[in-house]
């Protein structure tokens, strides 16, 4: 493995791994939150049963996504020098709004966890909130950087130089809106579908089912909300690639020719070098409309773009094809549990319904891994789109692949320790969390 | 103007994690060296003491981290090219210890054998992370960093693998077991548990100061002027006398257990003008190459604008974090 090779492979890994950790600690303390204020609303003690259940798995979250984001600003740096010198004054804004609001929820949390019997119902339930509120604003703050590498802005870059740095215009870039959206309505549902999919399956299993249902509740709420939502944000992000990005766009959707009514092609497999796409579904003029709102308007494919400005095409036109499939089905489940919640049917007690959940489990993360997939994959070959390449970026240092092995062992032997945490918290519900209901 | 705003914030949070921070790996350290019959005892008390304010000590490290990537960029990145290995082997003590520490605490099953493991983790990446945050320190001011190296283990290696880099490593471990033992003396009411701590606070600053000792030879084999860093200015000598006379106080006062709050702030003062003293020999100068050419913060600081932003960034933040801070402490302290 190379050394390029390898510094990518390290980058993906680390950052894969942290999405999951930090968009569950971002999105559980506001679900922590709501059932916390039921408590204090209604004094029902199953509410503050799944409080203090779920706070010990956001502390959990909070750890491993504090440790894994304190690698990551490393990271950016050990594997990226080249980059770093040169957009860290640039793109820098966000990340030490970041670092405060972080901070603050670190603070905020250390009150949360501590602060039961020792602090005034609601100034505990604002120490929750504050968690809340200030990891939705880490979240938003971080993809905003991150949307500067693809649409980079607030500076002039003049013979290789870097000038008329305006750092608050670069964190305000023209895509940082429709990412950081995107981005928390992914958490929201992808975190939602998962919480509400354990809690069906303890349901399903006829343990503490009341616990289990009124936490499923508060999850899917959340859940089902954001899947609804999220296909608009969706189109928003896509119309902003296509304005900023056209061959991130066209390897999204495989589309090798410009062409009018352009077609938007479904499934398939792309064959870069005959520039076609075999067994795909085509919808003729869909893509045209999709992007310019009318069917006939050329939208622009990769042959506008040199082969070595192209991204891989085969992988981000997978990774987009996962990821709107499994938003679709997100989507058309959140919409049946809204309707049957309106028809005030009594779906919890309906195997097929709570196996459905079950099944959904795990598919907000398979969608958002592949959302980011496309993201970072589609800005290849540029770090800064348009202007600095990965290549020129990478650390002069030799031997990266053994950290990457390291850096692999190290995010399994976690995710492994994670999962093993999270079922023992599960297992123990009827001894720590819910005594009475049992 | 705001370039010195953002240095003293630098320096400011570097000192700040040098002291929340390292009380905090000072208590794994501790645990590391304590009896296995007192062990058990001992982590009741430090978790009692780091529980709460535990997460917010290490986020010191990434303000530090963030302001030198955002405001002094050519700095971060030669440092994570020369010193990649040593800040890698710290990540790494980072992760272990910040996961090990809440999964004992969150792990839902008590067990002795799991319980076990995760302290297992845990005290030993209190030892290793502090050890190479040390030797990164050193290793900046060592002027073993060599650009032009052309192989492997000069360009990778010997940058920060020195006897003064590793001393340097050393003495910041023991001091931090120093301040873990202080700090734990002013959390306790058990006589005895007190008795301990003061002993066991004595025994770490020896450590230090022999370590401290280490770090003076080493300068000596490895041409690092320290003595004259440290001598040659005014500040920096006071600093280093301030420093022995808090020691000396310290010790006069330390078996009385009234001034309990007060060695607190001796030890914390000590460390100050430990870092101070340094700090101000060398400054502007962050980082020392083997040709004797230095990158200062004077001039290899971003562009004024972003230096700008991140100047009321870091003083608006601290508008938030400070008072909330303020209030986690005292929170805690109270029913303490």
């Amino acid at each position: 493995m190379d050394d390029f090779l390898a510094a990518r492979s390290q980058m993906a890994l680390s950052l894969g791994f942290h999405i999951i950790y930090s968009c569950i600690g971002m999105v559980m303390p506001v679900f922590m939150a709501i059932s916390h204020f039921k408590w204090i609303k209604t004094q029902d003690p199953v509410y503050k049963n799944i409080t203090v259940a779920w706070s010990k798995g956001v502390a959990i979250f909070f750890a491993t996504g504090a440790v894994s984001g304190t690698m990551l600003s490393f990271e950016l740096g050990l594997l990226w020098p080249g980059f770093m010198k040169h957009a860290g004054p640039i793109f820098g804004m966000p990340f030490s709004l970041e670092g405060v609001a972080f901070f603050i929820e670190a603070i905020a949390l250390g009150l949360f966890l501590y602060g039961w019997n020792r602090l005034n119902n609601w100034v505990h339930w604002t120490a929750g909130i504050i968690v809340g509120v200030s990891g939705v604003a880490s979240g938003i703050l971080v993809v905003a950087a991150n949307s500067w590498m693809n649409s980079p802005s607030g500076f002039d870059f003049v013979n290789g130089q870097y000038i008329n740095i305006d750092p608050v215009k670069a964190m305000f870039n023209k895509a940082w809106f429709s990412e950081s959206l995107h981005m928390i309505i992914a958490a929201f549902s992808a975190t939602g579908f998962a919480v509400a999919g354990i809690h069906a399956l303890m349901i399903y299993r006829k343990q503490n089912v009341l616990f289990h249902t009124k936490a499923f509740k508060i999850a899917i709420i959340f859940g089902a909300a954001a899947a609804i939502l999220q296909p608009f944000s969706g189109d928003l992000s896509a119309k902003n690639a296509a304005k900023r990005q056209p061959a991130k766009l066209a390897a999204m959707e495989a589309y090798f020719h410009t062409q009018e009514y352009a077609p938007l092609v479904i499934g398939g497999i792309p064959d870069t070098a005959a520039k076609k796409v075999n067994y795909g579904i085509e919808i003729p003029g869909l893509l045209s409309f999709l992007v310019h709102d009318n069917f006939k308007t050329p939208v622009n494919g990769l042959d506008k773009i040199p082969v070595k400005n192209q991204p891989p095409v085969a992988v981000t036109h997978y990774a987009f094809q996962i990821m709107v499939s499994i938003g679709v089905l997100m989507m058309l489940i959140g919409i049946i549990y809204f309707y049957e919640l309106w028809k005030k049917k009594d779906l919890l007690s309906k195997p097929w319904f709570l196996k459905t959940f079950i099944w959904a489990t795990p598919l907000g993360f398979i969608a958002l891994e592949a959302g980011w997939t496309v993201t970072e994959v589609g800005r290849q070959p540029w770090i800064i789109q348009g202007v600095m390449r990965t290549s020129e970026a990478v650390t002069p240092m030799p031997g990266i692949q053994y950290s990457f092995y390291l850096f692999s062992f190290i995010y399994f032997t976690l995710s492994v320790a994670v999962i093993f945490l999270l079922k023992r918290q599960i297992q123990m519900v009827p001894e720590l969390y819910d005594r009475k209901t049992a | 103007m705001m370039l010195y705003i953002v240095i003293l914030f630098l320096f400011a949070a570097i000192t700040l994690y040098f002291l929340l921070g390292g009380a905090d790996f000072g208590a794994g350290i501790i645990e590391l060296f304590t009896s296995t019959d007192n062990k058990h005892r001992t982590r009741k008390i430090m978790y009692q003491a780091i529980g709460p304010i535990w997460e917010a000590n290490h986020m010191w490290l990434i303000i530090t981290v963030v302001v030198l990537f955002v405001g002094f960029p050519v700095i971060y990145s030669e440092m994570c090219i020369y010193l990649h290995i040593p800040l890698l082997i710290m990540l790494l003590g980072v992760i272990a210890r910040g996961t090990a520490f809440s999964f004992r605490n969150y792990d839902a099953v008590k067990d002795e054998k799991t319980q076990a493991f995760y302290t297992h983790i845990f005290v030993y990446s209190s030892f290793v992370t502090p050890l190479f945050l040390g030797i990164i320190a050193g290793s900046a001011l060592s002027g073993q960093i060599d650009p032009k190296a052309t192989d492997f283990a000069h360009a990778y290696i010997f940058s920060w693998f020195n006897w003064f880099s590793v001393s340097v490593g050393l003495f910041t471990v023991a001091l931090c077991g120093f301040l873990a033992a202080i700090y734990i003396v002013g959390e306790t009411e058990d006589i005895d548990e007190i008795k301990r701590y003061i002993r066991k606070a004595k025994i770490m600053n020896i450590a230090a100061v022999i370590c401290g000792a280490l770090v003076f030879l080493a300068s000596h084999f490895e041409r690092v002027h320290l003595a004259n860093w440290i001598f040659g200015n005014p500040v920096s000598l006071v600093a280093v006398i301030a420093a022995t006379i808090s020691l000396v106080v310290l010790y006069l006062i330390i078996s009385h257990r009234k001034n309990r709050q007060w060695i607190r702030v001796l030890a914390a003062f000590q460390v100050c003008m430990i870092l101070i003293s340094v700090g101000f020999s060398r400054f502007p100068r962050f980082v020392i190459f083997k040709d004797g050419s230095s990158m200062s913060l004077l001039t290899e600081h971003a562009n004024s604008n972003s230096i700008d932003d991140l100047g009321i960034g870091l003083l608006v933040g601290s508008l938030f974090i400070l008072p909330a801070l303020g209030y986690l402490y005292y929170a805690f302290k109270k029913k303490a």
